[in-house]
């Protein structure tokens, strides 16, 4: 009785020795060796299919951000719709918001158990990083198969193009289709516009008057909510576009070479940014106040403006009703119409997806004509054809107006974070720093360049 | 015979092997791969490249990283000094003072423990917001003056964090502090008393050396909890205004997942831990001395 205890206690005990030389043994090897998958994955190759019902039974798992009241309507519709169309297939949705999403995608990916399809910020960091790492599929074949590059127009795509060593952005393979346009616009309230004897501005000096005008009047002119950084880079896109050519800041904030921050445009753009705040223009305390409690402060009609993106509609639809109005921010006297914009985050197919073909034929569902009508039923911006799906007045039919302006006239400028990895945060604790009078114009130019110098110059 | 059996020299180790198994495989399996990534230059996505001790370098000569740093240091004083500060106080008062409804009182001052960090952030941003009820408040009693965006200023983001972290951390130290004061005999606060010693030098001749221990554990859980601060800097500010609430725990967030650079996420990780050790064990030692 006893030998046979402590023979099993030596048992233990050594298979406790053998998991920790074991576990010492895994440590060995380089991190990312680990997994199956080490290294790139093979991208498929051969004919694609687009027949869906012939691949049996498929579940498709898609992780999307889609939270918002419309853009959760709208998914939700769909992928209905794309199961009764295809009663073989199964769509498991995984939805969180943005920065959630942002978090968890990097692991998901390199997991056993990844995702079929996925929305994948088209930023360097995220969509650049997952390209050069093997994990997304290239579109090319699917695009030519479903005539995507019809569909879409080329100033759209080049915003998920990405080279294969994932280095270059804006040329290469297609790795991902968005659903809906964004544009950064300036939303107001009409009866205080009215009140103000103000019209809709049509250059940027008018819209400056206007502020100053507001200001008079003891009203506030701009509202911000900068606590998390990042809303004012949306703020300072439009005043960059006012200031800035827009090749200029397309290779800025696309992180290609042979720009600079340092330019007398764009120390202008950045000193009247300050100088709207040393002025009073914004609410008080922009860095202290939440993003979402801005919006609704102009729908309680404590402000005049509010600069944000088009994705804001649909809220502020349903808080101001037709009170509500939309503009894209105009251009300088002579200048081109110019505004931070492009598209949602696309959806991409990822390496790990067990029905490739399948999971194309969703993402071409959910781009198809039909599908752009649901998003304009829903209160999105549909990216394709937007004006044929513009609702006669209201809100969104001003979303829509300048959405279609700005990408058949102007120029949409990318998000300004793109550019490097690193970048959406310096931008976020530049601008923070600027508006709060920590940093002159010249010392955020200063370090915005060296973040964006320093990746261009390492060769991306 | 059962009783006389000559115990196998594994026995000791079988009653460990459970508790050891999960142990290891939740905590000093990921420490080592933590240590092991460090010396790494690794994407999380590819696989990684050795580069010596070249992340270490980099923690070391980050300007940002360093002020990271400092930050932590500071919200040691707010989560460990002040609480202590404030929690003697309290716990020499709850403790002495015969109040009616004590058990009340030991719960109020309990409860910021018990309650999840990132519902404490989310409640203290809206007191912090500019039209916040700190600033409502102050506005009420006509300190317009003092009024700001708390959270969003340069000059009062950090210490305003600090306060919550105080807030929290006093309920804890306190109920410790009592504990500790309650095992003191009352005669000798009743001799002193008659030798005509003021309640403060009883508090420093007779409390304070007989809580000895309790105040080294009351600043070793607060300095580890004020040191690896994540969550309450995540949802209050972001590490803003600017970088002026960046902390090291945040640091390895930022890197790891934001900025795709897990090789030296782990370094920032490994030096934290090892700054946490080492504050702990001098505080411990100090203690343990002065016994």
């Amino acid at each position: 009785m006893a030998s046979t205890r402590s023979a099993a206690g030596r048992a233990v005990a050594r298979a406790v020795g053998l998991g920790a030389a074991a576990a010492l043994a895994l440590t060995a090897c380089a991190p990312g060796s680990g997994s199956d998958d080490g290294g790139t994955p093979p991208q498929p190759t051969g004919p694609v299919s687009t027949d869906v019902a012939d691949a049996g039974d498929v579940t498709l798992t898609v992780w999307d951000q889609e939270v918002r009241g419309g853009q959760d309507e709208q998914i939700t519709q769909l992928n209905a719709a794309f199961e009764e169309a295809y009663p073989n297939v199964t769509v498991e949705r995984v939805s969180q918001s943005f920065d959630d999403l942002a978090t968890t995608l990097r692991l998901a990916l390199t997991g056993e158990d990844a995702p079929d399809v996925v929305q994948t910020n088209n930023a360097r960091a995220t969509m650049g990083q997952f390209v050069a790492a093997g994990q997304l599929v290239a579109l090319d074949a699917y695009a030519d198969a479903y005539g995507w590059r019809d569909r879409y127009p080329e100033s759209v795509l080049q915003y998920s193009t990405y080279s294969e060593d994932g280095t270059v952005f804006g040329e290469g393979s297609l790795y991902g289709l968005p659903q809906v346009g964004e544009v950064v616009g300036v939303y107001y309230s009409r009866s205080a516009l009215d009140e103000l004897g103000l019209e809709v501005p049509q250059t940027w000096a008018d819209f400056e008057a206007a502020l100053q005008t507001a200001a008079d009047a003891g009203r506030t002119p701009l509202l911000l909510g900068n606590i998390e950084g990042w809303p004012a880079g949306h703020v300072f896109g439009a005043v960059q576009g006012a200031h800035v050519d827009p090749a200029q800041i397309r290779d800025l904030g696309l992180g290609n070479a042979g720009a600079s921050w340092t330019t007398p445009e764009n120390l202008e753009a950045l000193g009247q940014l300050q100088q709207w705040q040393e002025q009073g223009w914004f609410n008080e305390g922009v860095n202290g106040t939440d993003y979402d409690a801005a919006w609704q402060q102009l729908a309680d009609g404590q402000g005049v403006f509010l600069v944000a993106g088009s994705w804001l509609a649909p809220d502020l639809q349903d808080a101001m009703g037709e009170d509500a109005g939309f503009f894209a921010p105009p251009p300088a006297d002579g200048g081109e119409l110019a505004t931070t914009g492009g598209t949602g985050i696309p959806f991409s197919i990822t390496t790990a997806a067990e029905e490739p073909d399948v999971a194309a034929a969703y993402i071409d569902f959910l781009t198809s004509d039909d599908a752009m009508q649901v998003l304009a039923d829903t209160g999105n911006l549909p990216v394709v054809d937007t004006a044929s799906y513009a609702p006669e007045s209201g809100l969104l039919a001003d979303v829509y107006t300048a959405f279609g302006d700005v990408s058949s006239q102007g120029a949409l400028l990318p998000y300004l974070d793109y550019a490097t990895p690193t970048f959406g945060e310096t931008l976020n604790q530049t601008l923070q720093g600027l508006l709060a009078g920590e940093l002159t114009p010249e010392q955020a130019a200063d370090a915005l360049e060296a973040d964006y110098a320093d990746f261009t110059s390492s060769g991306g | 015979m059962r009783g006389r059996a000559p115990r196998g020299r594994a026995t000791p180790y079988l009653f460990v092997a459970p508790a050891l198994a999960v142990y290891g495989a939740f905590l000093l399996y990921p420490l080592l791969r933590a240590v092991q990534f460090s010396f790494y230059d690794f994407d999380g996505l590819t696989v990684g490249t050795p580069v010596g001790l070249a992340n270490y370098a980099a923690v070391l000569t980050d300007t940002g990283l360093r002020a990271a740093f400092g930050h932590a240091l500071v919200l040691v004083v707010f989560f460990s000094l002040l609480p202590l500060a404030v929690g003697l106080v309290l716990a020499a008062l709850l403790v002495r003072a015969r109040v009616r409804g004590l058990p009340l009182f030991r719960t109020v001052v309990f409860l910021p423990q018990v309650i999840a960090m990132v519902v404490l952030a989310v409640a203290w941003r809206r007191i912090y917001a500019p039209d916040g009820t700190l600033n409502d408040l102050l506005r009420a009693v006509g300190l317009d003056a003092l009024t700001r965006t708390w959270l969003g200023d340069y000059a009062t983001a950090l210490p305003a964090v600090g306060l919550i972290g105080t807030w929290v951390s006093t309920g804890l130290v306190t109920v410790l502090l009592m504990a500790g004061m309650a095992r003191v005999p009352k005669e000798l606060y009743e001799a002193a008393s008659l030798d005509g010693a003021s309640p403060a030098r009883q508090l420093r001749v007779l409390t304070l050396p007989a809580i000895r221990p309790e105040i080294a554990v009351a600043l070793t859980l607060t300095i580890i909890s004020a040191l690896k601060t994540f969550d309450l800097v995540y949802v209050t500010t972001g590490g803003g205004p600017g970088t002026s609430t960046t902390v090291p725990s945040y640091e390895v967030y930022r890197r790891a997942f934001e900025l795709g650079e897990v090789g030296a996420a782990a370094a920032v990780g490994v030096v934290l831990t090892v700054l946490v050790f080492a504050v702990n064990l001098v505080v411990n030692r100090v203690a343990d001395r002065q016994r």
